[in-house]
C-alpha cells in the first residue's frame, strides 16, 4: 500500500475563489491511502514546496498528488520537488484543478464537486504507479537546415559559427531565396543583393557548411539527437565539380525560349541557364522540360561549348543518407497565385503585375535592367496605381485570413522608389489600413507620403478594365466618400505571401505540427517560439508565419541558438514513459508496428517454454526505448491487450476512470 | 428528362424570346420544361432584410410545387434565379426563416430548401454537357466574335449562387464556343448595367452601358448576349452607340437551326 500526500493549491484566488480548496483537501484526506492531506497558497512558491519536501520525510510517503494547474505548467517543478526529497518523479501526480476546473466553472459548488473527483482520480493512478528511471540517447553533433533562404543561411552560418556542422538541403539551383530577387530593402533601402549576397559566400566558402543545391528531403526517420535524412540530389545534367560556372553554355544554346523564373517570366533564358550572376554554387543547371538533347537527343551545343567537360546528359536523380541531431525548417513564401482575382485583370494584362514582378522590374538586374518600362509597350509608365492587401485579410475562401505583414513596407518602398527615380510620376496607393509596426517602420511610411507626394487612399479597387492602351481603375476613396476613376499606366498588386508548396509535404515527413494556413506551428506561441512541438525540429523564417527580413533573421539566430543548445550535449534523457509489451500475450499480429509513426517496434523470434518440457520459437514485439516517444498508439491497437505505456499503462488509465466514475 | 419550369413574369411580357427559343432548342436537345402550375412572380428583388418574409414567400411556393413534382426546378431570367436560389438556401440553411415559412404556408408537408434550383444554363453545361451540344449544332456561327454579357445577378454572391467563378466565369464564353463563335473577352462582362437606376438616374445607367459597350467593343465584340431580360433592356434602351444584343437561348436555337429566319 502506498503512504499518500495530497497538497491542494489555491493558486491565489484563481482556483480557490471556484473551489472550496478547504473542503477538498478535507474529502480527499479520507481516500484510501492518503495519509496526509493539506492545502495552501501557492504550492509552487519555495515555501509550497519545502512544505511538500517536509511532509515526504514526516510521513513517510511513497507517492504524491498535486492538485494544481495543468501539468503543462508546474509537473516538473513538482516532480523535481519530490525527487529531492528521496521519491522517484513518477511517483507524483498532478490533478489539474484550474485550467480543467476553476477556471471553467462559476459555480463554487460544482467546481469543488469536480475537484475532488480529479483528485480521485489521481490518487487511484499513484497507487499503481512505479519508479521510472530515464535512459540517455546519444547526440549526432550535425544539424541540417531546410531551405537555403536568408533564413536557413543565417542558421547554417550561426550553427557552423559554434563549430557544428551543417548541411544546407535547397530545392533550386542557387541559394539565397526570395531575397536574391529583391531590389532595395526597407527601412533603410539598402540593396539587397549587397548585404545577402556576401552571407552567401561566406556559407559557401565555410568550412563547416555544406550546400546541396537543387536537392530535396525525401524522407525522414530517427527522433531527437538522432535523425536518419534521405536527401535526393535532383539531376542537373551538370557536373557540379568540373562546372566552373564560366556561362558559356548559357550563351550558346540555341533554346532561347525558356521563361526566366528568376524575373518570375518576365524575360526568356536558355534550357542550360545559372539563375543569376552572384548564384551560389555558380554551377549550369540543364531545365530537362526545355533541353532539345534530353528531349530528343538531337543537339549537344553545350557539351561541345563545355572545355571543363561537365555536361552529363545521363545523370540520374541522385539519393544518399546522413544523420543529423537537429533539422531546421527554413521552407519559406511565396506570393499566391491570383488567378481568382480577374477584377485586377492580373491574367488580362501584361502592364497589371504582382510586387514581386515589380521589383525585377526595378532591379539593375532584372529584364530592363532597373529602367522601370511597361511591360506591353516598354513605355515608362506616368501613373502607377497600387492596390495592397489582394488576397490579404479576406474573409472568404479566395484569398488568406492573414495579414501578409510585409506588404504595407514594401509598397511604400515602391511607390517612394517610383517618385524618386521618375518624379514624373503619380503614384497612388489603395490601402485598408496602413500597418507599419516595427523599427522606423512609420517614419518610413510617413516619408513616402509627406515627402514623397505619394498618394494614399483608404479603399480598395474594384476593377480594372485594360482598354486603349490604358488600365481604368475604379476605386472607392472611403475617407472622401466618392468612387474615383483613374486611368493607369501600370497597376502593381500586393499578393497575399503564403507558405511555400512544399511546406506541408516536408511537415508529413518530419512529423511536425501545421495550422490551418500551411504555416509551421510552434511549441509554444509565446515562450518556444522558435521550436516546433516535435523535438528537435526547429523553425526559421518566413515558414512560421509571415516576416519581413529583420524578423526572419533574428528568428533564424534564435533557432540556431536553440539547435547549438541541443548539439552541445552529448546525451539526450530520454522519456521513460515509453512503451512495454508483454511477450507472454503479444501474438507477433504487427498491428503495432504498422502504427508505430516512429519505427520504434521491431519483431524477434524467441524460445518460450511450452507444455511437456517443449520450446516454442514465437514471434513478438520488441521497443526500442531510445526511439519510443511514448504516444501510446500502438498500446490502443493491439487486440491482445499485451503492449503497455509505463506510467500510463491501461490499469492506471482504468483505475482513474473508475475512480472518476465512482 | 423533365424539369420543373418558372418562367417569371418578364419572360411572358417583354422577354418572350428568351423564353421561347428556350423551350425550342430544349425539345431539340431532349428535354422538356413542364411549366409550373399557377406560378407567381418570385419576389422581383432578394429582400436583404433577414426577418422580411412576404417576398421569401413567393419564391418558396414555386420551390415547393417542384418538390410536388419530384422535379428540379429550371429558371431563366437572371433576377428569378437570383432571387429563388437565394431563398431556397435561407430555407436550407437559416433556421429561423424556414421555421417562419412553413408556419405561413401552414404545410402539411415542411419545405426545408429541397429542391434543387438550376439555370438553364447550367443544365446545358451540367446534364447536356457543352462537348454534347456542340455536337447537335446544325448551323455554326463560325466567324462571330460575341461577347458574354453576365451582369450582375447571375453570377453574385459567389458563394451561394454556385455558378461561376463570379471576376472570372467561364460559363457563357465555354456556350459561345460550343455553338461555333468565338468569345471575346472584356473586362466589364460582370459589371453591373446600372438596370436598377434607369428609372431614378437615367444619365448613370447610360453611363455604365456606355462604358460596357466601349469595352466589349474595344476588343473586338460584334454583338453582345444575355441572359437578363433586364440587363436587355438598359443595354438596348440606354446605349448610345451600342452592339447588338441578343438572348443567349436565341443564339442557340440558330445554332441547332430551330430559328425561323
Amino acid at each position: 500500500m502506498q503512504r499518500i500526500g495530497v497538497f491542494v493549491c489555491w493558486c491565489g484566488s484563481n482556483i480557490a475563489a471556484t473551489v472550496d480548496v478547504e473542503k477538498v483537501s478535507q474529502v480527499l484526506a479520507q481516500e484510501p491511502g492518503v495519509v496526509f492531506s493539506t492545502n495552501y497558497q501557492y504550492m509552487c512558491s519555495q515555501a509550497g514546496q519545502e512544505m511538500i519536501q517536509q511532509s515526504i520525510k514526516e510521513y513517510g510517503l511513497t507517492g504524491v498528488v498535486v492538485c494544481s494547474c495543468s501539468p503543462r505548467m508546474h509537473e516538473t517543478t513538482f516532480r523535481k520537488t519530490c525527487e529531492k526529497a528521496g521519491i522517484n518523479p513518477h511517483m507524483v501526480e498532478i490533478a489539474n484543478i484550474r485550467e480543467q476546473c476553476s477556471w471553467i466553472h462559476k459555480d463554487k459548488e460544482v467546481g469543488t464537486e469536480k475537484a475532488i473527483i480529479l483528485g480521485r482520480a489521481a490518487i487511484a493512478k499513484v497507487h499503481l504507479n512505479t519508479p521510472l528511471t530515464a535512459g540517455t540517447s546519444p547526440v549526432v553533433k550535425r544539424a541540417l537546415v531546410i531551405g537555403g533562404g536568408i533564413a536557413g543561411i543565417q542558421t547554417a552560418l550561426d550553427i557552423a559559427d559554434a563549430g557544428f556542422e551543417v548541411d544546407i538541403v535547397e530545392k533550386q539551383p542557387t541559394i539565397g531565396g526570395k531575397m536574391t530577387q529583391i531590389d532595395k530593402t526597407f527601412p533603410t533601402l539598402d540593396c539587397a543583393a549587397c548585404i545577402l549576397t556576401p552571407k552567401m559566400v561566406d556559407a559557401a566558402q565555410n568550412e563547416k557548411i555544406h550546400i546541396y543545391s537543387y536537392s530535396e528531403v525525401e524522407s525522414v526517420k530517427g527522433f531527437v539527437g538522432n535523425f536518419n535524412v534521405t536527401i535526393k540530389k535532383k539531376a542537373r545534367y551538370v557536373d557540379e565539380v568540373k562546372c566552373t560556372g564560366c556561362g558559356l553554355c548559357t550563351e550558346k544554346c540555341p533554346q532561347k525560349k525558356v521563361p526566366n523564373l528568376f524575373n518570375l517570366g518576365l524575360d526568356n533564358r536558355r534550357a542550360i541557364y545559372i539563375p543569376f550572376a552572384q548564384a551560389v554554387p555558380k554551377v549550369a543547371t540543364i531545365d530537362a522540360d526545355y533541353c532539345t538533347m534530353l528531349k530528343s537527343g538531337k543537339c549537344g551545343v553545350c557539351s561541345k561549348v563545355c572545355t571543363a567537360g561537365a555536361i552529363n546528359y545521363q545523370q540520374k536523380d541522385e539519393f544518399f543518407e546522413q544523420q543529423y541531431g537537429a533539422i531546421v525548417v527554413a521552407t519559406g513564401f511565396n506570393p499566391i497565385k491570383l488567378d481568382k482575382y480577374d477584377e485586377f485583370a492580373y491574367s488580362q494584362s501584361p502592364d497589371v503585375v504582382t510586387s514581386l514582378e515589380f521589383e525585377r522590374l526595378m532591379n539593375a538586374a532584372g529584364p530592363t535592367g532597373g529602367t522601370l518600362l511597361r511591360p506591353s509597350d516598354g513605355e515608362h509608365p506616368h501613373t502607377i496605381v497600387f492596390v495592397q492587401c489582394v488576397g490579404s485579410r479576406c474573409d472568404d475562401e479566395k484569398g488568406k485570413p492573414y495579414c501578409s505583414k510585409i506588404c504595407c513596407m514594401y509598397t511604400a518602398k515602391h511607390a517612394m522608389l517610383c517618385r524618386e527615380k521618375y518624379p514624373d510620376t503619380d503614384v497612388y496607393v489603395f490601402y485598408i489600413d496602413v500597418r507599419t509596426p516595427g523599427k522606423n517602420f512609420d517614419e518610413f511610411y510617413r516619408r513616402a507620403v509627406e515627402e514623397y507626394g505619394v498618394h494614399y487612399i483608404k479603399g480598395m479597387v474594384g476593377k480594372v478594365v485594360p482598354q486603349d492602351g490604358k488600365l481604368k481603375v475604379q476605386a472607392s476613396d472611403l475617407l472622401g466618400n466618392r468612387q474615383l476613376h483613374i486611368d493607369a499606366d501600370m497597376v502593381v498588386l500586393a499578393a497575399a505571401i503564403e507558405p511555400d508548396e512544399t511546406a506541408r509535404p516536408l511537415a508529413t515527413k518530419l512529423t511536425a505540427s501545421m495550422d490551418t494556413n500551411d504555416f509551421f506551428t510552434e511549441a509554444h506561441p509565446k515562450l518556444r517560439p522558435v521550436e516546433s512541438p516535435t523535438a528537435g525540429i526547429f523553425l526559421s523564417g518566413a515558414c512560421q508565419g509571415p516576416k519581413d527580413i529583420p524578423e526572419t533573421v533574428a528568428q533564424a539566430s534564435a533557432a540556431a541558438a536553440k539547435v547549438i543548445g541541443l548539439l552541445c550535449k552529448d546525451n539526450l534523457t530520454c522519456n521513460p514513459c515509453t512503451a512495454e509489451p508483454n511477450e507472454l500475450m503479444c501474438n507477433g499480429c504487427s498491428s503495432c508496428e504498422k502504427v508505430c509513426p516512429y519505427g520504434a517496434i521491431t519483431y524477434v523470434d524467441k524460445e518460450f517454454r511450452g507444455p511437456n518440457r517443449t520450446t516454442l520459437i514465437r514471434r513478438v514485439a520488441q521497443v526500442n526505448p531510445a526511439v519510443c516517444q511514448g504516444c501510446g498508439a500502438c498500446t490502443v491497437a493491439c487486440p491482445s491487450g499485451a503492449m503497455d505505456l509505463k506510467g500510463f499503462s491501461n490499469q492506471q488509465i482504468m483505475a482513474e476512470v473508475d475512480a472518476i466514475c465512482r | 428528362m423533365t424539369y420543373s419550369y418558372f418562367p417569371g413574369c418578364t419572360l411572358k411580357t417583354k422577354g418572350k424570346d428568351l423564353d421561347r427559343y428556350a423551350r425550342i432548342s430544349a425539345t431539340a436537345l431532349g428535354f422538356e420544361l413542364d411549366e409550373i402550375p399557377q406560378w407567381q412572380c418570385c419576389g422581383a428583388v432578394y429582400p436583404m432584410s433577414k426577418d422580411e418574409i412576404g417576398t421569401r414567400l413567393s419564391s418558396v411556393r414555386a420551390l415547393i410545387s417542384a418538390k410536388e413534382q419530384g422535379r428540379e426546378l429550371v429558371t431563366l431570367c437572371s433576377a428569378c434565379h437570383h432571387v429563388i436560389k437565394r431563398v431556397n438556401g435561407d430555407v436550407r440553411n437559416d433556421e429561423q426563416i424556414r421555421d417562419k415559412v412553413n408556419r405561413y404556408l401552414k404545410l402539411d408537408d415542411a419545405y426545408s430548401g429541397e429542391t434543387n434550383v438550376l439555370h438553364y444554363l447550367e443544365v446545358l453545361r451540367d446534364r447536356i454537357g457543352f462537348a454534347a451540344l456542340k455536337e447537335k449544332v446544325t448551323n455554326p456561327l463560325t466567324g462571330m466574335k460575341i461577347g458574354a454579357y453576365y451582369g450582375c445577378l447571375l453570377l453574385r454572391p459567389g458563394k451561394e449562387m454556385g455558378f461561376d467563378n463570379p471576376e472570372n466565369p467561364t460559363i457563357l464564353e465555354d456556350f459561345i464556343r460550343a455553338v461555333g463563335a468565338d468569345p471575346v473577352i472584356y473586362a466589364k462582362r460582370n459589371e453591373c448595367c446600372g438596370g436598377y437606376c434607369t428609372i431614378e438616374n437615367r444619365n448613370y445607367a447610360k453611363k455604365q452601358v456606355d462604358g460596357i459597350m466601349e469595352n466589349a467593343k474595344a476588343q473586338g465584340a460584334q454583338m453582345l448576349i444575355t441572359a437578363c431580360p433586364l440587363c436587355m433592356y438598359n443595354l438596348k434602351e440606354n446605349a448610345t452607340d451600342g452592339l447588338e444584343v441578343k438572348y443567349f437561348t436565341e443564339l442557340l436555337a440558330q445554332a441547332l437551326g430551330l430559328k425561323e429566319e
